[in-house]
């Protein structure tokens, strides 16, 4: 039995362990950022930051804490690995993904270095499953390089109001148009889809926006096709904040509270669509 | 296509998917005096006196549903332009005369001479006898690894343990299931059984095709008191669904 020969060959075989009592704090995570096939792993003693990339365009971090998990072990300083995201998100909901009351999966996750699969045991109403998942090469992550001491324009507003505003907008639009400006319209986000332009503005003193620190007007477009996956981010978070930095590069940070209030953080750059960028000046 | 045999004490429908040579077949069981007041038969003759016939069984479970908050239900065998099931249903109405749907389903009446190709499906020996697990964890757990593979490992032992395997390129999967129990010899179909002598702790496995072993969970409908699977190696996967009114069996061939 698989089982019991992983306990008699103990821990010391593993550079990482991960547990959890309730798998969906890391799943629903995971969910936010689904939407390529790979994700690259990187644990550190700070946690485990998550990374989906698309066409070199659009990263997605997801930063799950070490003290999210009940017990985190790292024996190295850093150990990172890809897997399939797909078959990842599978397995961890093996036992449904629905929440029902009173009933959780626990997770303890093992990895036991290069060329070793990634192995989670789940746990269930006295059920236990085990999931060896291969790991691939790591590919190197892109570096956005935004960095805060770049950021012109910032703000920060409940999700709900930009849910709203995203299930309205036109996507049927190419792209996305942002306006961050210290004088009207503020903040403004606009579409031009086949049946008209939409423009969906928020006044500086909405109760929706938290912060509002823009220092210039600043308009940037970006494909609309690379903004959608951050809607299942918006979906699962409470607050979000958008920002730009000199260049244009647009970073959506978004928190999201999981079942036992614990608080994490998704995050979304995305490079502004070229066209738009030659115009300027 | 479905069968139905009806007898004096009992009615069967049966399912048996030939054409795949060697596919699911199902086999429901139902005694007639917990479902009906009043029961009827004329079959051929005295000797034979059943009758066989074959409807889509869409077609009862739609017309059933009609039925739903019905004063009464009659059904009876009646030669309309084609043989037919027809299904009288008596409402309810606020004045004092009800309503009355009638619904015709076509059937085919089975001759005499092709009985025998409905007998009860010959059980084979099997080596392990198990009652399963909560029907909707198997169903959570089919579900996901469907996605993952077609293949599934199925493995259980005397000792009230059963596993659910599946593996691929890309990942292994193994669902651990433990203090199953298993049935006592007379239960079911354990006439059959010949795995008394073995080890209790060995594991026999079986390999099926998934949504194939899906199509019985179909069967949680009826919650049943209990599940049993039976294990021949390398031949068949066989459950049973027991349920006060009605039993259900599946049996799912095995992939090589």
């Amino acid at each position: 039995m698989p089982l019991s020969s992983q306990a008699e060959a103990g821990d010391e075989q593993y550079v990482l362990i991960a547990s959890l009592d309730n798998v969906r704090n890391i799943s629903n995570i995971l969910k936010a950022i689904q939407f390529k096939d790979h994700a690259t792993f990187l644990a550190t003693s700070n946690g485990i930051k998550v990374t989906v990339e698309d066409s070199k365009c659009l990263q997605a971090n997801a930063f799950i804490q070490a003290d999210i998990f009940q017990e985190f072990i790292i024996k190295e300083d850093s150990v990172m690995f890809r897997v399939n995201m797909t078959v990842l998100l599978d397995c961890l909901s093996i036992f449904g993904s629905s929440a029902v009351p009173g009933m959780t999966t626990a997770l303890r996750m093992c990895y036991s270095g290069y060329g070793f699969p990634l192995t989670l045991f789940l746990e269930e109403g006295g059920v236990v499953t085990v999931c060896k998942i291969k790991t691939q090469e790591p590919e190197e992550t892109l570096d956005f390089d935004f960095c805060s001491t770049n950021v012109v324009n910032k703000v920060i507003l409940q999700s709900d109001s930009l849910r709203e505003a995203f299930s309205e907008l036109d996507m049927t639009s190419e792209v996305m148009q942002i306006t961050m400006s210290p004088d009207k319209p503020f903040f403004r986000l606009s579409t031009f889809g086949n049946s008209g332009s939409t423009h969906c503005d928020y006044p500086k003193d909405s109760d929706m926006m938290e912060i509002f620190q823009c220092t210039q007007t600043q308009t940037n477009r970006y494909k609309i096709s690379l903004l959608k996956p951050s809607t299942k981010a918006l979906a699962l978070s409470c607050k979000v904040s958008v920002r730009t930095d000199n260049r244009g590069f647009l970073s959506l940070q978004y928190m999201i509270r999981n079942d036992d209030g614990q608080i994490c953080f998704v995050e979304y750059y995305c490079c502004p669509d070229e066209e738009m960028a030659e115009e300027e000046p | 296509m479905c069968t139905l045999r009806l007898t004096k004490e009992k009615l069967f429908f049966m399912l048996t998917d030939k054409v795949a040579n060697g596919g699911v077949s199902m086999w429901s069981e139902l005694l007639q005096e917990n479902f009906f007041d009043e029961f009827q038969i004329e079959g051929i003759s005295l000797e034979y006196n059943e009758i066989y016939l074959e409807l889509a069984p869409e077609n009862l479970s739609r017309a059933l549903k009609t039925a739903h908050n019905a004063k009464s239900v009659k059904i009876k065998l009646t030669k309309k332009h084609c043989p037919c099931i027809t299904i009288a249903v008596e409402l309810p109405s606020l004045s004092s005369i009800s309503r009355v749907v009638t619904h015709d389903i076509p059937v085919e009446l089975i001759s005499r001479r092709l009985w025998n190709d409905f007998r009860e499906p010959s059980v084979p020996d099997f080596d392990v006898s198990i009652y399963l697990p909560p029907l909707k964890t198997v169903k959570n757990v089919l579900d996901r690894m469907r996605n993952l593979c077609h293949v599934l490992v199925l493995e259980a032992n005397m000792n009230g343990e059963m596993n659910l395997k599946i593996d691929t390129d890309l990942v292994s999967v193994s669902t651990h299931f433990r203090d199953l129990g298993n049935p006592p010899f007379r239960e079911g179909t354990s006439r059959h059984f010949q795995g008394q002598d073995q080890d209790p702790e060995s594991l026999t496995e079986v390999k099926v095709d998934i949504r194939k072993f899906q199509q019985f969970l179909a069967g949680q409908q009826v919650n049943p008191d209990k599940a049993i699977c039976n294990i021949a190696s390398k031949r068949m996967i066989h459950i049973i669904l027991l349920h006060e009114d009605v039993s259900l069996q599946y049996f799912i061939p095995a992939i090589l």
